[in-house]
């Protein structure tokens, strides 16, 4: 990993909508530049507007525009930008992406892409998590054949869940209750996880029911330190998504908070992780809690950490990556009040 | 590597890349078209530059040049005109 100053001055914020206005705000904030891309169906979305330069990447599908990662890297060239914010979904955990920015000599705000592709891999991450001694659910690796799937179950008992290595959002996950569902599962959750996410890779694990989900923010710079920003309360999902997002959370008292929180700091530390990053850990009815995985970029609900934390998470993003020291110590982070986010569903009912 | 610049409206031709255009193969060469010239289909008018790759654009139909409309070395976004033609 890079140690030292690599100071950028013009940021490239590769996304659209909410989280663009944020990045754009906090560079603003910071005196940076910045540059805005665009399809053609969002040639007058406010993000256009507001930054100082825009450039149209391409029509308006994604795939051919926010996703297409050597139209933007050019936008970066003509522009003369010098840094990348990718945001959140699209190219934000896209390893390469990371990797080819750093190539071409723009800064990625973000983890290091090696950091990136490892805590992406769920197998891979997970091991990472045991080394740091941090506890994970009872589970396998890579189940390629029926007898290594048989032998996992019965070590692991049951119910138990199978996931994709490369999944989320609640794609390709099965829950087995016995074993004479359990080879109808795996085969079907292997058929979601290659259609889904062009993996078919699955492994298995405990499945705790009434969990709480609570995740666990973290901040780290390129020398080492990580912080943690408190938790965030999850538990309310809807099909796998979350649906209201609590800091605090009401089921942490203080040593549990900063038991959980040490935890995170020890693991990201263990792997040399830096830029913003959230562990997710299930809690179970004795109070225990697991590793569940790690997402590598800022996320939607960034925003309720800010609210009882103080600190200015994008701005931090933009410091770190820049090469600049953390600028509070765990012990100067305080937590006050509380902060919740819903997300508002429409469908049809 | 080639590739087809689309006729938007039949009036001009825009770029199919974010990069940089070039109106000539190098600094100091002729240019690939000239105002008032008649191009045929699959005949090279410009070059965009995007990840130090140089990209020739081909004229999708006959037509003739009316106006170039970027200089040659500036930025240009996807779906910007570059020249302004008609059909020949």
């Amino acid at each position: 990993m890079t140690a030292g100053s690599r100071s950028f001055s013009k940021v490239l914020i590769a996304n659209r909508g909410e989280i663009a206005l944020r990045i754009l705000r906090a560079c603003r904030e910071l005196g940076l530049r910045t540059v805005a891309v665009y399809s053609q169906a969002d040639a007058e979305a406010l993000h256009v507007r507001f930054a100082d330069q825009a450039v149209c990447i391409g029509p308006p599908p994604a795939r051919d525009s926010y996703l297409n990662i050597p139209a933007i890297i050019s936008a970066a060239e003509i522009t003369g930008a010098d840094a990348v914010h990718p945001g959140y979904g699209f190219l934000a955990e896209n390893a390469e992406f990371a990797a080819l920015c750093e190539r071409c000599g723009l800064v990625f705000i973000g983890p290091s892409a090696p950091l990136m592709a490892l805590m992406g891999d769920k197998v891979r991450a997970r091991e990472a998590m045991v080394r740091a001694g941090v506890p994970v659910l009872p589970g396998s690796g890579v189940l390629a054949t029926e007898d290594e799937l048989r032998r996992a179950a019965g070590d692991i008992g049951y119910p138990l869940i199978i996931k994709a290595c490369a999944g989320g959002g609640g794609r390709g996950m099965k829950i087995v209750r016995d074993e004479g569902a359990l080879v109808t599962a795996w085969s079907m959750a292997r058929t979601e996880a290659q259609a889904g996410f062009g993996n078919p890779d699955v492994y298995v694990e405990r499945f705790i029911s009434a969990p709480r989900h609570i995740e666990i923010q973290v901040m780290g710079d390129r020398h080492g330190q990580v912080v943690h920003l408190g938790e965030r309360e999850c538990s309310i999902q809807r099909r796998h998504q979350k649906l209201v997002e609590e800091a605090p959370s009401a089921v942490l008292d203080a040593a549990a908070r900063e038991q959980l929180g040490g935890l995170a700091v020890r693991a990201c530390t263990a792997v040399g992780y830096d830029n913003a990053g959230t562990l997710e850990f299930l809690r179970d009815e004795s109070g225990q809690c697991y590793f569940m995985e790690m997402n590598t970029r800022l996320q939607v609900e960034h925003t309720v950490t800010e609210l009882v934390s103080g600190v200015d998470m994008v701005q931090a993003q933009l410091a770190v990556a820049a090469g600049e020291r953390l600028a509070w110590r765990q012990e100067q982070l305080q937590l006050r009040g509380h902060a919740i986010e819903c997300r508002i569903n429409a469908e049809d009912p | 590597m080639a590739a087809l610049a689309a006729l938007a409206g039949a009036k001009s031709i825009t770029s199919p890349f974010v990069g940089t255009f070039y109106r000539a193969a190098s600094p100091d060469g002729p240019p690939f078209v000239e105002v008032g010239q008649t191009v045929r289909k699959g005949q090279t008018l410009c070059i965009i530059e995007a990840m130090k790759l140089m990209n020739e654009i081909e004229a999708e139909l006959d037509v003739k040049i009316l106006e170039v409309l970027v200089k040659s070395g500036e930025p240009v976004e996807f779906g910007q005109a570059l020249f302004r033609v008609e059909g020949a």
